[in-house]
């Protein structure tokens, strides 16, 4: 793809194929010599591992498709015999089963990386977003790859997600009927869904190229967040990175293979091995682990969010963005940024006890209209908690990058981790599920909600205005070979 | 400006022009293109042939139930006993979340015909018999999300919005009804 003038290659062959298409230059310039961090630590090992789950899914997914028939009366049967009568189709099914599991541990912790560390930020901006993007599709093909058994959590699963389109005003009904191809989720449904479950894995390829592309543009971030600055930064990725990821994937694998063949059935649901029936719902309808957190968010949003509320969070968000993440207003001085924050919380709680208590005489009753439906602000909750990951570069624009670098930061970042493990129990859990007194589960999942918002909304912006942090180092080098010094001494 | 620069300008403006009208006929035409792909994903002639089904209600007594499929979904078809008639006229239709009277969901009073799909995220409620939970108000309870339901099909309790959605129908005896 360069311009750079080419370097011949021994091979008579290689060299044949490359003067005509570049394509041993490309490799050898991006995964050959690439210059890498040289203080990358077993973190910036899940990209390769989550890049060999994809192509583990893809893989065991085409052969599956070749066995599997997309209809109602014979989904349920035909995966029955993959796992009977099939060669080694057991096998197979339980890789791409677990595979799933396995690609969102992979995935989990590669976003952790880049939270922690600072991935996302300048530079790598866009790197971050399309990342983002391919979580996105690895939900929507994992949600969907979840219904092609055909099972009972398939179609009660497929039915509540599929429900949650409703909830938007106007056109929920017509877009839900529109996916379903009927009036509930049914045969046009699983050949849809079988038609996309095959097709997303592509685009996610697709995606992911042009991820590595925007890596390559900018080369990798690292544990201390500095660019590299001269050639004592870095090493060549091979055989340095080739091999310590290998290392990485052999590792992850020793823990992937003991589920799929010891425990092959403990991260799904016992009722999925009930073929559907759609006059009977399971009592308890959960979704699988990697989405448990948003789940939790969705069902958190119990309340009607009226007029005074969004009154209220639009001049909070007025105050954030022009006092804390502008830094310095143009037109508005502090006594007016001061009213502004007493003016919008004041109002937004009063908007919430409004709506909780719904005896209440309020002033021209405006707390009664309510453009946001519970069932509708918790749709926009758990797709806005996603697209805050898509506006974090922006929400977070300290200066330095890695979290070591920023103790305050770094507290709040393993607080939100636990946070979103808490989420997730409170996801798995039923709604009205009481812990102590009058606490209940609900309410478990509405604090961590508030926290996980809050998180990206005022605590990110108020650190990147007010942190300090510590110095920086001068050079990747340097830093490295400082703290060998100290391990020796 | 020069005469020169006007003319270059006036140039620009018409490309611009021709540029904008093709650009926007090109989004229209693949608009119309795409669009028999996507209408081929709405419900197709055979799903809405389905849409409509003779029940037969003698054998239905009073204070019990019958489930019937309609459109892939349950139909909840309750002969009510007097007092559940009476619960359900008893309440202030101010009170309710969706504000419908007993009347308005019934043809014959004895009668009770709904969707038996809760109105939240699409599960089955629980109460088509006696003996399953038929929570506070006597009619059906959805255990997804603890949504409850009174003998008039209507939401009472829980995070669902809307009342047990009434499909058309009509008595074409007294003892058959027609569902769609």
């Amino acid at each position: 793809m360069s311009n750079a003038p080419r370097e011949k290659f021994d091979n008579t062959v290689v060299e044949w194929v490359d003067s005509r298409l570049p394509i041993f230059t490309m490799m050898k310039n991006e995964y050959g010599v690439f210059p890498t961090p040289r203080n990358f630590n077993w973190f910036w090992n899940f990209g390769a591992i989550a890049m060999f789950m994809l192509i583990t899914m893809i893989a065991t997914g085409i052969v599956l498709a070749m066995h599997y028939t997309a209809d109602t009366k014979l989904a349920f049967d035909s995966v029955e015999r993959i796992m009977r009568d099939v060669n080694g189709g057991w096998l197979i099914r339980y890789i791409h089963m677990n595979g799933a599991s396995f690609f969102f541990i992979a995935v989990y912790i590669h976003i952790f990386r880049g939270m922690y560390y600072g991935s996302y930020k300048a530079p790598r901006e866009l790197l971050w977003i399309l990342g983002v993007i391919i979580f996105l599709l690895m939900m929507a093909t994992a949600f969907i790859g979840y219904v092609l058994p055909w099972g009972q959590m398939s179609l009660w699963g497929a039915t509540v997600i599929t429900n949650l389109f409703s909830a938007i005003p106007f056109v929920g009904e017509s877009i839900v009927t529109l996916l379903w191809g009927g009036f509930s989720i049914d045969n046009p449904t699983l050949t849809r869904f079988f038609a996309l479950h095959y097709l997303l894995p592509f685009v996610i390829v697709g995606v992911v190229l042009l991820h590595i592309w925007a890596l390559h543009v900018t080369g990798s971030n690292n544990p201390l967040g500095l660019e590299p600055k001269s050639k004592k930064d870095t090493l060549p990725f091979h055989p340095y990175y080739t091999s310590k990821d290998f290392f990485g994937i052999i590792v992850f694998i020793i823990f992937y293979a003991i589920f799929i063949f010891y425990m092959p059935d403990a991260l799904g649901h016992p009722d999925n091995y009930i073929p559907a029936n759609p006059l009977v719902t399971p009592p308890h309808i959960v979704p699988e682990w990697y989405f448990l957190p948003f789940y939790a968010i969705l069902r958190a949003v119990t309340f009607n969010m009226n007029i005074y509320m969004l009154a209220g969070l639009g001049l909070l968000a007025v105050f954030m963005v022009e006092f804390i993440w502008r830094h310095k207003p143009k037109y508005l001085n502090g006594f007016l940024g001061f009213l502004l924050l007493v003016l919008g919380s004041g109002l937004a709680v009063f908007g919430l006890l409004a709506d909780l208590n719904q005896g209440w005489e309020i002033p021209m009753s405006a707390a009664n209209l309510a453009p946001i439906s519970a069932k509708f602000g918790g749709v926009l909750a758990m797709f806005g908690s996603i697209g805050l990951l898509v506006i974090l570069p922006w929400l977070d624009n300290h200066p330095i990058r890695s979290a070591r670098f920023r103790p305050l930061f770094r507290i709040f970042m393993i607080i939100f981790t636990i946070s979103v493990f808490i989420l997730g129990y409170a996801g798995s859990q039923a709604a009205d599920k009481v812990y102590f007194m009058e606490f209940n589960n609900t309410m478990l999942a509405q604090i961590f909600t508030g926290f996980y918002f809050m998180f990206f909304l005022i605590i990110l912006p108020l650190l990147s205005r007010f942190e300090k942090g510590r110095e920086l180092p001068k050079s990747i080098n340097e830093a490295v070979l400082s703290k060998a010094q100290k391990a020796g001494a | 400006m020069s005469a020169d620069s006007k003319k270059n300008c006036e140039g620009e403006t018409r490309r611009g022009f021709m540029q904008m009208f093709a650009a926007s006929l090109g989004v229209f035409g693949g608009a119309m293109a795409a669009w028999p792909l996507v209408n081929s994903l709405n419900p197709a002639k055979d799903t809405m042939a389905l849409s409509s089904v003779e029940v037969d209600i003698a054998d239905i007594p009073v204070g019990s139930s019958k489930t019937i499929m309609w459109r892939g979904k349950p139909v909840f078809i309750r002969h009510r006993t007097e007092k559940e008639i009476s619960m359900a006229n008893a309440v202030d239709v101010k009170s309710l979340t969706d504000k419908q009277s007993d009347d308005e969901r019934v043809q014959r009073p004895e009668w009770l015909v709904a969707v038996g799909v809760c109105t939240h995220l699409g599960c089955i409620p629980q109460g088509q018999k006696p003996t399953e939970n038929r929570g506070e108000y006597g009619g059906w309870f959805c255990s997804c999300h603890g949504s409850e339901y009174d003998t008039s099909g209507r939401i009472r309790k829980g995070p669902a919005p809307k009342n047990l959605v009434v499909p058309p129908y009509k008595f074409v005896s007294d003892t058959t009804i027609k569902i769609g």
